[in-house]
């Protein structure tokens, strides 16, 4: 719809400058906050514009001990667990998912629908709801306070597996019978055919997973004892809690920014394939 | 090069048989044309030879090699897809180094390869782009150059022009047949169109309800089709096929009017191409003008048996014009009517 209307234009403008406003305020409230000292943010009113305090708190916050306190781990630490928590989960969750989905459209075997509803009833199931028998199977193999023990048991997808399966029944069966009349097995044709077609779904689920991962505040709360291994999610709210003293906003406004980077970079990273991957219908 | 035999090939799938006991013996370099209306089996017993669908029973031999049981990738055939199956993300140039590669042939004897099919075909100047960059003639010809870098003893085909517009259709034709007799391959290619399969195939295989209806060059076929249905789906416009009473050397027609030939057979089937239908002002073929289709070289005539609600189309040469409901007269060389028996549809005499 194009149209060229002079009041219906500055209309939206000013709905999409409130919306823009609405979105954008609390995040330039968390900057503004991580450049002000801890004095500063204790008083009132809030301050609206940055202060010079940024470097300070910078070095402070990921290097430091977060709060004086809590025996915590610097925010380095915290952001290298949550890194790789997020990662572990999407990588695996796509390659499980890839991997079911492969042998569920492509293999004749007994029981392949029964396999399929089976993942598929999984969705029921999120950790929430079966979060105290993982909790007891994940301690009794002793992987409380490791990364396998935070995100293996968010590794299984039946989301991303429906998916898969959908893009590869959307993969005309000329092309799996072509491959085969030139010769390849089902495993270079799952490497040289399935996973460069389904390249932008597999970058758009990333995007998905990573957050999802980057995201989780439960699980990892549940598991993770050992300030070593907690994420930065969680710590996030362990400050705001920390005993004895009324919150460092500054410190806690700067680590609320840098847990924001990591999921921001992924979507700018991968915007270009991810928005291909949930628009593109060209197989 | 190859010979392929086929020995008693049947399809069911569960408990339907779609192909019943199809045999054919093709020769070396021989360029074999399957044709049939939709849903008779053309693919499925092309892709039978091509090993993409398993044998229910008997045999098919490429070269002296039974190869039921062998994989597509074994047969040493190379197949053209309706779609023609492109791997998108691949360039021209991979899509048919594709198979070279994974049989692990030496980089730069693929390469010659690639680079001679894709002269054959006029392809050099597509080679680094992607099937989705080309037009459809463009991404057909893809297709003949993966089959044709794997020099395969078996070219297969499954409609490869369906998809093309009619005049492309032509050419493409055209090409594919010289490109056959060039290399000299044993030529398998199914198709729906009549006058593709006349054109294309140095003998036509046609097909009806998983039955060989008869198998011939196209001149056989046409002069001496075997049933009512070769006699109606070869040819066009289609043959005239009227139910006639026959007796003492004589055809009734369904207007009451005789025609010479026949025997003591009771009720036939007699079948007349249009072209054969001579008009002569005084033949015993009496025919109500309906309509005509003027084609420029010759003109078609659409009208029934005078008195009946009996079909007649007549391809007259010239021009030629008369008001609906004029009666016309033509006969019919004896040697051009051909008699089906009314029960089986097989062919009577000679
Ligand atoms: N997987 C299947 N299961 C059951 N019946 C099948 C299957 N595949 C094909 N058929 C049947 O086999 C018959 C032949 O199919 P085939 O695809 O060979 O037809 P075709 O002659 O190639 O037709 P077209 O010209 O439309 O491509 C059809 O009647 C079809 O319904
Ligand atoms: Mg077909």
């Amino acid at each position: 719809m194009v149209e060229n209307r002079p009041i219906l234009g500055v209309i939206s403008h000013l709905v999409l400058i409130l919306g823009v406003v609405i979105v954008a305020l609390p995040i330039w409230i968390t900057f503004v906050a991580s450049t002000h000292d801890a004095v500063r943010m204790t008083q009132v009113p809030i301050p609206l514009l940055p202060g010079s305090h940024f470097i300070e708190n910078f070095k402070e916050t990921l290097f430091g001990t977060g709060l004086s306190s809590s025996a915590g781990a610097p925010v380095w630490r915290m952001l290298l667990n949550s890194m790789t928590m997020a990662l572990m989960i999407a990588f695996g969750k796509i390659s499980i998912s890839l991997i079911s989905a492969f042998a569920i459209v492509y293999f004749k075997f007994p029981f392949r629908m029964g396999f399929f509803w089976m993942i598929f009833i999984t969705l029921m199931l999120p950790v929430e709801v079966r979060i105290l028998p993982t909790f007891e199977v994940v301690a009794n193999l002793g992987m409380l306070n490791s990364y396998w023990g935070l995100s293996i048991p968010l590794i299984a997808s039946a989301t991303a597996t429906f998916m898969f399966r959908q893009v590869f029944l959307t993969i005309p069966d000329e092309m799996l019978e072509s491959a085969r009349i030139d010769g390849a097995g089902p495993m270079r044709f799952f490497w040289d055919i399935l996973i460069p077609l389904s390249r932008t779904n597999i970058a758009a689920l990333f995007v998905i997973l990573f957050i999802y991962g980057w995201n989780q505040y439960l699980w990892p709360l549940l598991i993770t004892t050992d300030s070593d291994m907690t994420t930065i999610v969680v710590s996030i709210k362990q400050m705001l809690e920390a005993a004895e003293q009324s919150p460092k906003w500054n410190i806690i406004m700067m680590t609320a920014l840098l847990a924001m980077i990591p999921p921001v970079f992924v979507v700018v990273a991968m915007q270009r394939l991810f928005v291909q991957g949930l628009t593109e219908t060209d197989k | 090069m190859a010979t392929i035999t086929l020995k008693d090939l049947v399809k069911a799938y569960g408990d339907t048989e779609v192909l019943h006991h199809v045999a054919a013996d093709i020769q070396d370099g021989e360029f074999l044309v399957i044709v049939g209306p939709s849903g008779c089996g053309k693919s499925t017993l092309l892709r039978m030879i091509a090993g993409l669908e398993t044998v229910t029973s008997g045999e098919v031999s490429i070269g002296d090699r039974m190869v039921n049981k062998l994989e597509p990738a074994d047969r040493d055939i190379a197949m053209v897809f309706q779609n023609y199956a492109l791997y998108p993300h691949m360039s021209v140039r991979e899509n048919m180094a594709y198979g070279l590669k994974i049989r692990k042939i030496d980089k730069g004897e693929i390469n010659r390869r690639v680079e001679e099919a894709a002269d054959i075909l006029e392809l050099r100047p597509y080679l680094d782009r992607k099937p989705r960059q080309l037009s459809g003639g463009q991404r057909q010809r893809v297709a003949m150059g993966r089959a044709i870098v794997r020099d395969p003893q078996v070219f297969l085909f499954d409609e490869p022009l369906s998809n093309l517009d009619a005049k492309l259709r032509v050419q493409m034709r055209l090409e594919i047949r010289k490109l056959q007799q060039k290399l000299g391959v044993t030529s398998i290619y199914v198709t729906h169109d009549q006058v593709e399969a006349m054109t294309l195939g140095d003998r036509l295989m046609v097909l009806n309800g998983g039955y060989v209806e008869q198998l011939g060059t196209p001149i056989e076929l046409y002069d001496r089709p075997a049933t009512v249905f070769v006699a109606g789906f070869i040819g066009s416009p289609a043959m005239n096929l009227i139910t006639v009473e026959a007796s003492e050397n004589q055809l009734k027609l369904p207007n009451g009017a005789y025609l010479e030939g026949g025997n003591d057979l009771g009720k036939v089937t007699l079948g007349i191409r249009p072209e054969h239908l001579v008009s002569d002002g005084i033949g015993p073929i009496r025919v109500t003008v309906q309509l005509f289709e003027q084609l420029g070289a010759n003109t078609l005539l659409h009208g029934v048996l005078e008195g009946t609600d009996c079909d007649i189309v007549a391809s007259l040469p010239g021009h030629v014009s008369a008001s609906a409901g004029t009666v016309m007269c033509f006969s019919v060389q004896a040697q051009n009517l051909h008699i089906f028996d009314i029960q089986t549809g097989k062919r009577i005499g000679a």
